[in-house]
C-alpha cells in the first residue's frame, strides 16, 4: 500500500517528522521553490515600498465591509490559481495516461490533486468570491454604512483565510486527502486513510466553515435590520434578495457540515463508530448529512450569481427588471427546494423507487423557478437598449451556457438516467457547466460591473474581451468532450485508461483547459493594464454604467461612511428613481459620523486557529492545548476592548464631500 | 434512435440558419450548437447509447425522451436570447424602447406554466420509469415483445467488491471468479452486492445502470443481457489508489458457452476457502482473472457481516444482541430493520422477499439460522487449493 506507516507520536512534534516534507516529489519541490521565490518577491516589494504599516492599518485590521469584500475577492482569485493549476495537472494526466503510458502522476498524487481541486474551488474560490461580492455590494445597495457586526465580518474573513492557509500547508507538509472532495467514509475513516490528508481536510473546512457561518449571520442581520428608510422587503434590489436567501441557506446548512465533520473527526481521533463498517457504524448517515449541506451549498453559490445577472441585465438594457416579484418568489422557492433534493446525489446507493422518484421530481421542480428567472432576464432585454459592455457579455455567455447545464442537470435528476450517468464524466461536465457557466461567469460579470465602484476606474475592454472569448471557447472545448465521454460510459477520477479511442476527447479537453489558462492570463493582464491606465479610464461620477441601485449614488470608491446622509427610498430602482426625479446631492449640513474602529483581534484569532488546526492534524497535543487556550483568552480579552468606535469629524466629511462636488463639476 | 437524431439535427440546423444572420455575437451560440451536436455524432459508438441489455436500452430511451422534452423549452430560450440580443442592441435605434415595461400577467403565466407543463410530463415519466427500472425489481421481459419463459429462474450472482478487484460467487453452481463474470443471453440475472471495505459501484454500461456496493450492506441489481459479447465492467465510484484498474469483463454467452464457462471454473481445482479469501481481500491491483471450483459456504454473508476471519463475531449478531439489550427484547426477535426503503417497496417486494427488505441496506437483519453456519470444507478441497500467484 502506498500509505506510509503512522510514525509514533512524539510529545513535542506529534506525528510530524522530516518524512512529512515531500523531498522525493520533484513536482512539489519545484512548486515549493516557485512559491518561495514568488513570496520573497512580493514580501520584498511590500517591504521596499514600506507598505506593511499601510496593509496592517488599512486592510488587515479593517472592519470596513468594502475592504473586507475586496480582500475576500483577492483571496478567491489567488486560490483560483492554485485550484486551476490542479485542473491543468489533471487534464494533462488524463490526456497522456493511456495504455503503456502511466502519465506523470502516480495515483496517490493524482488522488490528492482532484480532491484538493474540488475542495479549493468550492470553499476557497467560489465561496470567497460570492461572499466578497455580497460583502462589498449589499450594504451599499441598502443604503447602510457597514454591516451589522463589523468586527465579526473581519473575523469571518480571517477564519476563511485560515482554512485556506491550512489547506495550502498540506501541499508542502504531509499530504492532502485522497478521498474525493466530500471524503465519504469508509474511505475517509482511519483504516482506509490513516495519513494526515483527511485531517487537513477536516480542520481546513471546520475553521473556514466557522467564518462562513458567522458571515451568514452577519449579512442576514444587516439585510433585515439596516435597510435605508423606505426600502421595504419588496423594494430591495434583486442582488440583495439573492444575498439574503443565500445567507439563510448558509446559516441553515453549514452547521450540518460542522456536525458531520466533527463526527468524522471523533471516528478518526477517539475511535467512535458513527460512520465505520463495524460495530453498528453507518456510512450512509455521513452521505446523507454531507449532502444535506452539499446540495444547498450549490444554491448558496448560484443565487448571488443570479442576483448579479439581474442587476447587470437591467442596467445594460436600460430598463426595469421584468417581473421583479416573480424573480423574488423564484429565489425564495429555490431556497426552500434546495433542502428537498439532496438524495439525488446518491440515487444509485439503493434507495427505493418511490424515494428516488420523490427526490428526482423535487429536483426537476427547481428548474421551474430557475426557468422563470431566465425568461425574466430575457424579457428584461426585450424592448431594451442593450449595451454590450463586459458585464453584459458575461451575462449573455451565462444565459446560453447555463441552460445547457440546467438541461443536463434535469436529465441527471431522472433516476434511471442517473443510473447510467452517475459518477461519469457527464456528471463532471454538468456541474462544471453550471458552476463555471453560472457561478464563475456571474462573478466575472460582477467583478467587471462593480470594479469601477470599488476603485474609481473601469476595467480595460480590450483585454477583458480577449479574456472573455478565451474563457468561453475554452469552457466549451474543455467540457463538451466530457459530456461525450460520459455518454460513452467513462467514469470520473480515473488516473489511467486502457481504451486508446478515448484519448482524442481528453486531448480536446486539455486543449480547452489551455484556452482557459489563456483566458486567466488575459484577465490578469486586464487587471494590470487597467491599474496602469487608471487615469485614462477614470470615472469621477460614481455612476459609470447609468446604474439603477443605490451603490451608484455614492462616489467611486465610496467614502468610509458610504453615505453622508442616509437616503430615503421610494422605488426598487432607488437611484434610477432619484435621478429621474431630479435628485440634488446635498452639499451642506454635514455632521460627524459614528463609525466602528479597526481591530487586530480577527487576524490574531485566525492566526491562532491555524496553529490549533495544525496541532490537531499532527497530534501535537501541547500546541493544541496552548492554542485553544489562546483562542479563548484572546476572545474574552477582545470583549474587554471598549474602544470600538469613533466619530469621523464633520470637517473630514465636509472635505470628502467637497472633493466629490468638485469631481462631479469637472465631469460636468 | 435514428429518427430522434434526425429530428434533433434538423432543429439544430434551424438554429444554425437563424444565427447566420446575427453577426459577431452569434459566435457564442454557434459554439453551443456545435458542441450540442457532439454527443449525437459520437452517440452510436458508445455503450451507454447503444447497449446490449434491455434495462440499459430502456435507460437510454429515457435519456433521449427527457432530452427531447427539455429541448422543447431550451431551444426557444436560446434562440430568443440571441434574437433579443441582436434586435435590441444599443446601435439599433429602430427597435422599440420601453424602459418602464416590467410586467405582463400573460407573459408571467406563460413563463411559469411552460416549464411547469414540461416538468409535469417529465415527472410522470420519472415516476413510472423509476419504478419500472428499479434495480431491485426483477426484470419482467427479455426485450420489447419478448416475455420470460415461465420456468426460467433468474441467475443468482453474489458480487463482492474488494480493494481493488471484483469477486463473483455463483451459489447455484458453487463456483467463484475474480474480475470476470458471465451470464447466458436472455436469462434474467439477479446480482446481490456488497463490499469488503470501502464503497464502490458495480457498472456494466452495456447491461444496466450502476449500483453501489457498500460494506455491511447489500444492494441488488436485476438485469438481462440480450446479445452475446464481451463487455467492459468497472467500478464507478472512487475507492482509493487502485481504483483506476478496478475493471472486469462481463461475458454474455449462449447456454452452451455458459456451461463451458462454468466448467472452466469447476476444473480449476482452486477452492475459495476462508484463508484464501482473507488473502484475496488484501489490497492488490491489476489482478488477472482467477477461477475457483469451490466456495466456502456462506462466504458472501460472512463478508457482509465482517466475520470471515475465524473467531470474529458477525455484525448481525452484535447488532441483534445490542438491540435486544437496548429494547429488552429476547435474542430471537429481529433487531430494528435499518433500511432506507421507500413506502413503494413495502407493498410488493416486502411480501415477496421479507428477508431482502430487512437486509437491504444493512447487513444486520434476519437470516435463517444455520444458513451462515460455518461448515468444514472437505480435506481434499482444502489440500487442492492454491493461492493465486498474483496476489
Amino acid at each position: 500500500m502506498a500509505h506510509a506507516p503512522i510514525p509514533p507520536t512524539s510529545p513535542i512534534f506529534g506525528r510530524l517528522t522530516l518524512d512529512a516534507l515531500p523531498f522525493h516529489e520533484p513536482i512539489l519541490v519545484a512548486t515549493f521553490i516557485g512559491v518561495v521565490c514568488g513570496a520573497s518577491v512580493v514580501l520584498g516589494l511590500i517591504t521596499y515600498f514600506k507598505w506593511w504599516g499601510l496593509l496592517w492599518r488599512d486592510w488587515f485590521t479593517s472592519i470596513d465591509h468594502k475592504k473586507i469584500g475586496i480582500m475576500y475577492m483577492v483571496l478567491g482569485l489567488i486560490m483560483f490559481l492554485r485550484g486551476f493549476a490542479d485542473a491543468l495537472m489533471m487534464r494533462a494526466q488524463q490526456a497522456m495516461a493511456f495504455g503503456d503510458n502511466a502519465g506523470y502522476l502516480p495515483p496517490e498524487h493524482y488522488n490528492q490533486i482532484f480532491t484538493a481541486h474540488g475542495v479549493i474551488m468550492i470553499f476557497f474560490v467560489a465561496m470567497p468570491l460570492v461572499t466578497g461580492l455580497m460583502n462589498y455590494v449589499v450594504p451599499l445597495q441598502i443604503g447602510a454604512r457597514d454591516v451589522s457586526f463589523p468586527f465579526l465580518n473581519n473575523f469571518s474573513f480571517w477564519m476563511t483565510t485560515a482554512g485556506a492557509v491550512i489547506t495550502m500547508i498540506s501541499l508542502f507538509i504531509g499530504e492532502y486527502a485522497r478521498t474525493g472532495w466530500l471524503a465519504f467514509p469508509p474511505l475517509s475513516d482511519i483504516n482506509a486513510s490513516p495519513g494526515v490528508g483527511v485531517d487537513y481536510y477536516i480542520w481546513g473546512l471546520q475553521i473556514a466553515g466557522l467564518g462562513t457561518l458567522l458571515s451568514g449571520v452577519n449579512l442576514i442581520a444587516t439585510i433585515l435590520r439596516m435597510r435605508a428608510p423606505g426600502m421595504t422587503m419588496m423594494k430591495m434590489p434583486v442582488f440583495t434578495w439573492t444575498a439574503l436567501c443565500t445567507n439563510v441557506l448558509i446559516v441553515a446548512a453549514f452547521p450540518v457540515l460542522t456536525v458531520v465533520l466533527a463526527l468524522l473527526s471523533l471516528d478518526r481521533y477517539v475511535g467512535t463508530q458513527f460512520f465505520t463498517n463495524t460495530l453498528g457504524g453507518n456510512p450512509m448517515m455521513y452521505v446523507n448529512m454531507i449532502w444535506i449541506w452539499g446540495h444547498p451549498e450549490v444554491y448558496i453559490l448560484i443565487l448571488p450569481a443570479f442576483g448579479v445577472f439581474s442587476e447587470v441585465v437591467s442596467t445594460f438594457s436600460g430598463k426595469r427588471l421584468f417581473g421583479y416579484s416573480s424573480m423574488v418568489y423564484a429565489t425564495i422557492v429555490i431556497t426552500i427546494l434546495a433542502y428537498l433534493v439532496w438524495l439525488h446525489h446518491f440515487f444509485t446507493m439503493g434507495s427505493g423507487a418511490s424515494v428516488n422518484s420523490f427526490f428526482g421530481i423535487t429536483t426537476m421542480i427547481i428548474s421551474i423557478p430557475t426557468g422563470a428567472k431566465i425568461f425574466n432576464w430575457l424579457f428584461t432585454m426585450y424592448r431594451g437598449r442593450i449595451r454590450f459592455e463586459l458585464p453584459m457579455m458575461w451575462t449573455m455567455a451565462f444565459m446560453l451556457t447555463f441552460v445547457i447545464g440546467g438541461m443536463t442537470g434535469v436529465l441527471l435528476a431522472v433516476p434511471p438516467a442517473d443510473f447510467v450517468l452517475h459518477n461519469s464524466l457527464f456528471l463532471v461536465a454538468h456541474f462544471h457547466n453550471v458552476i463555471i457557466g453560472g457561478v464563475l461567469f456571474g462573478m466575472f460579470a460582477g467583478i467587471n460591473y462593480w470594479w469601477p465602484k470599488a476603485f474609481g476606474f473601469k476595467l480595460d475592454q480590450k483585454w477583458g474581451k480577449r479574456s472573455f472569448w478565451l474563457w468561453v471557447a475554452g469552457f466549451y472545448f474543455a467540457f463538451m468532450p466530457l459530456y461525450v465521454l460520459g455518454l460513452m460510459g467513462v467514469t470520473r477520477r480515473l488516473q489511467h485508461f486502457n481504451d486508446p479511442s478515448l484519448q482524442i476527447w481528453f486531448e480536446i479537453a486539455a486543449f480547452g483547459a489551455l484556452l482557459i489558462a489563456g483566458g486567466i492570463a488575459c484577465m490578469a493582464m486586464q487587471f494590470a493594464v487597467s491599474i496602469r491606465d487608471r487615469k485614462k479610464n477614470v470615472d469621477l461620477t460614481g455612476d459609470p454604467w447609468h446604474g439603477r441601485t443605490l451603490e451608484w449614488s455614492t462616489s467611486s470608491p465610496p467614502p468610509a461612511y458610504n453615505f453622508a446622509f442616509t437616503p430615503v427610498i421610494h422605488d426598487n430602482d432607488a437611484w434610477w428613481d432619484m435621478k429621474r426625479r431630479g435628485y440634488e446631492r446635498p452639499t451642506t449640513g454635514f455632521e460627524a459620523i459614528h463609525m466602528p474602529k479597526n481591530t487586530a483581534a480577527g487576524i490574531i484569532l485566525a492566526g491562532i486557529s491555524v496553529a490549533f488546526g495544525f496541532a490537531m492534524i499532527w497530534h501535537i497535543w501541547w500546541l493544541a492545548a496552548v492554542s485553544f487556550a489562546g483562542l479563548i483568552a484572546v476572545g474574552i480579552g477582545h470583549t474587554f476592548n471598549y474602544d470600538r468606535d469613533y466619530h469621523i469629524p464633520a470637517e473630514e466629511v465636509v472635505a470628502t464631500e467637497d472633493a466629490r462636488t468638485q469631481a462631479l463639476a469637472v465631469q460636468g | 434512435m435514428s429518427n430522434v437524431a434526425l429530428h434533433k439535427r434538423l432543429l439544430v440546423r434551424a438554429i444554425m440558419t437563424r444565427i447566420s444572420f446575427s453577426g459577431v455575437r452569434s459566435r457564442a451560440l454557434a459554439v453551443v450548437a456545435a458542441a450540442g451536436l457532439l454527443p449525437l455524432v459520437s452517440g452510436c459508438s458508445s455503450a451507454v447509447l447503444n447497449p446490449s441489455g434491455d434495462v440499459a436500452a430502456q435507460q437510454r430511451d429515457l435519456i433521449i425522451i427527457a432530452t427531447v422534452l427539455m429541448l422543447l423549452i431550451i431551444i426557444p430560450v436560446m434562440v430568443l436570447t440571441v434574437l433579443f440580443a441582436r434586435k435590441y442592441r444599443h446601435q439599433n435605434e429602430d427597435a422599440d424602447y420601453d424602459p418602464d415595461w416590467d410586467h405582463s400577467t400573460q407573459l408571467e403565466l406563460l413563463i411559469w406554466s411552460a416549464p411547469l407543463l414540461i416538468i409535469i410530463c417529465l415527472g410522470a415519466v420519472t415516476w413510472t420509469s423509476t419504478h419500472r427500472l428499479d434495480p431491485y425489481r426483477p426484470v419482467e421481459r427479455l426485450q420489447p415483445g419478448r416475455q420470460i419463459a415461465k420456468d426460467v429462474k433468474p441467475l443468482d450472482v453474489q458480487v463482492v467488491s474488494l480493494d481493488w478487484k471484483w469477486l463473483f460467487i455463483y451459489p447455484e453452481y458453487g463456483i467463484a471468479t475474480v474480475n470476470e463474470v458471465a451470464a447466458p443471453v436472455d436469462r434474467p440475472i439477479t446480482f446481490h452486492l456488497t463490499s469488503s471495505n470501502v464503497m464502490n459501484a458495480f457498472y456494466v454500461p452495456a447491461l444496466a445502470g450502476m449500483i453501489y456496493t457498500m460494506p455491511s450492506m447489500e444492494t441488488k441489481l436485476n438485469a438481462v443481457i440480450n446479445k452475446p459479447g464481451n463487455y467492459e465492467g468497472f467500478s464507478s465510484n472512487f475507492s482509493g489508489d487502485g481504483f483506476s484498474h478496478m475493471d472486469f469483463r462481463f461475458h454474455g454467452l449462449s447456454e452452451a458457452g455458459f456451461k463451458q464457462w462454468i466448467g472452466k471454473a469447476k476444473q480449476s481445482g482452486r477452492a475459495l476457502d476462508t484463508a484464501t479469501y482473507l488473502k484475496l481481500e488484501k489490497p492488490s491491483e491489476d489482478v488477472p482473472v482467477i477461477r475457483y471450483s469451490q466456495v466456502a459456504p456462506g462466504l458472501y454473508d460472512k463478508v457482509m457481516n465482517h466475520c470471515v476471519a475465524p473467531g470474529s463475531r458477525c455484525m448481525r449478531d452484535i447488532m441483534r444482541a445490542d438491540a435486544a439489550t437496548a429494547a429488552g427484547k429476547s435474542e430471537g426477535e429481529p433487531s430494528m430493520p435499518m433500511h432506507m426503503e421507500g413506502a413503494g417497496h413495502a407493498g410488493t417486494r416486502a411480501q415477496a422477499e421479507p428477508e431482502a427488505r430487512v437486509m437491504r441496506l444493512h447487513g444486520a437483519g434476519l437470516t435463517p439460522p444455520g444458513r451462515d453456519a460455518p461448515q468444514q470444507m472437505s480435506a481434499d478441497a482444502a489440500r487442492s487449493q492454491r493461492d493465486p500467484a498474483t496476489l
